[in-house]
């Protein structure tokens, strides 16, 4: 129903700000987003506004669950770094 | 890409697939109530892969779907009032109404224009000041609170040519309704990820409390959606109704409370009427008063259209999982997404549409 596509942050003026994923950039609006970003962070874009604040621990705990269940090497590499 | 790539390890899927297939005891009908999971469901092949004890079905949440078709009568009306810009999400233009279509009506003359997001539409108005501007709000509460933040903007800056016609819903009456239907029995929800992103996990709480009905929140990646129908399958293995999220890089109990303030200042909840469900109290979000130049249906008089569901669609009946879409008779013949006859073949997250392109996907 909604979709939201990860994309890395650029460039901050105000509210506005550049994310890029994939080597496409868009404009998107920070005016709903929870907490402050930063250049480099990852965000959640839906309709031209970053929603949340992709939290790395969090992502890192998804994978490390499956590495605890054997589904990962635990060296593998979790994707590019930020 | 970070945070997609990771999520689409074909490793993983294996090994969850034979998780789930080791932890299967039983029938299991679970229902993924987001339309972008349906899409992602089906263009991974991924009820191939699953046991044939478990069936998965579609919920209402793709908000052009459950849109009425009244509302999308009224925005056609609206389109035909002189010096009128509307604009709206694409996926809205071609839904049929009752006699015509958004996109027919722009054949035909409207000014109708595509927006990606709500700012663009404010950038329109600022852009023609001599035209008035008309938004039209559809989406849940994702989507609400940014069409929320651009209405305050419209409100601080003065711009006065501005307004929403809101058909917005929100969706934990849909569930409730859902639960308490006698028919269809639901035995675990895989649920929205990106409302649950700003309306967190409350709702669940009481669907997995009171109704017994595991809950997990989910990711949209393969490998997101195959740990959630494990998750599930073993609580219901074990006879438990928790609320788990498997989205966690996303989504957090409390949820983005930014967001839902900016919502609660701008609109208030109020009966809706929902395609499939008929009107459900305290389900859609209206503006409020404060905010009256900014709403389209105070602004503006819309006359009365005499609307009539298109003959033979069950896209009410599949919008409540209680159809599928080879269950009806215009599937794949008569309804295609070339030539919808209803709202669920029109959007790009309908069932329907996400059936005609992906079903029978299998994965070599």
């Amino acid at each position: 129903m909604c979709l939201g596509i990860p994309m890395q942050i650029q460039e901050i003026n105000g509210n506005v700000a550049t994310a890029a994923m994939s080597g496409t950039a868009l404009k998107i609006y920070l005016d709903v987003l929870d907490e402050k970003a930063k250049v480099g962070d990852y965000v959640i874009v839906h309709a031209g506004f970053a929603i949340h604040r992709i939290d790395e621990e969090e992502a890192k705990e998804t994978l490390k669950l499956f590495e605890d269940a054997g589904y990962l090497a635990p060296n593998q590499d979790t994707g590019d770094s930020p | 890409m970070k945070y997609v790539d990771e999520y689409r390890d074909r490793d993983i899927a294996e090994r969850l697939v034979k998780r789930i297939h080791e932890a299967c005891h039983q029938k299991i009908t679970l229902m993924e109530v987001c339309g972008t999971h349906t899409v992602a469901i089906h263009r991974n092949g991924l009820p191939e892969l699953l046991p044939e004890e478990i069936t998965l079905i579609s919920g209402p949440g793709c908000p052009v779907c459950v849109t009425p078709v009244a509302d999308i009568d009224r925005a056609i009306a609206l389109s035909q009032k002189d010096g009128l810009i509307i604009a709206t999400f694409g996926d809205l233009l071609r839904v049929p109404g009752s006699h015509t279509s958004l996109l027919k009506q722009r054949s035909l003359g409207a000014d109708v224009r595509i927006v990606y997001s709500a700012y663009d539409a404010f950038y329109l108005a600022e852009q023609n000041p001599e035209r008035r501007v008309v938004f039209l709000g559809v989406g849940f509460e994702t989507t609400a609170p940014t069409v929320a933040a651009v209405i305050r903007r419209v409100q601080e800056v003065g711009l006065k040519n501005f307004s929403v016609l809101s058909m917005h819903k929100v969706l934990p009456p849909a569930l409730l309704s859902l639960v308490t239907s006698p028919q269809v029995k639901i035995n675990g929800f895989i649920c929205p990820g990106h409302v649950s992103t700003i309306i967190g996990t409350g709702i669940y709480k009481k669907v997995a409390a009171d109704f017994h009905i595991p809950c997990v929140v989910a990711g949209f990646e393969p490998v997101d959606i195959l740990q959630t129908i494990a998750l599930l399958v073993e609580q219901i293995g074990r006879g438990e109704a928790k609320v788990e999220i498997q989205y966690r890089r996303a989504v957090s109990p409390e949820g983005n409370l930014k967001a839902r303030s900016m919502m609660e200042e701008v609109f208030e909840v109020c009966d809706s009427n929902w395609r499939g469900f008929g009107m459900l109290p305290q389900s859609g979000l209206k503006l409020k008063a404060d905010y009256a130049p900014c709403d389209a249906e105070r602004r503006y008089d819309i006359p009365p259209v005499k609307s009539q569901e298109p003959p033979g669609c069950i896209c009410g009946d599949i919008l409540r999982g209680i159809k599928r879409p080879p269950d009806c008779s215009l599937f794949k013949k008569l309804c295609t997404p070339d030539n919808p006859v209803g709202a669920c073949m029109v959007s790009s997250e309908g069932t329907c549409a996400a059936y005609y392109q992906f079903s029978g996907v299998k994965i070599v």
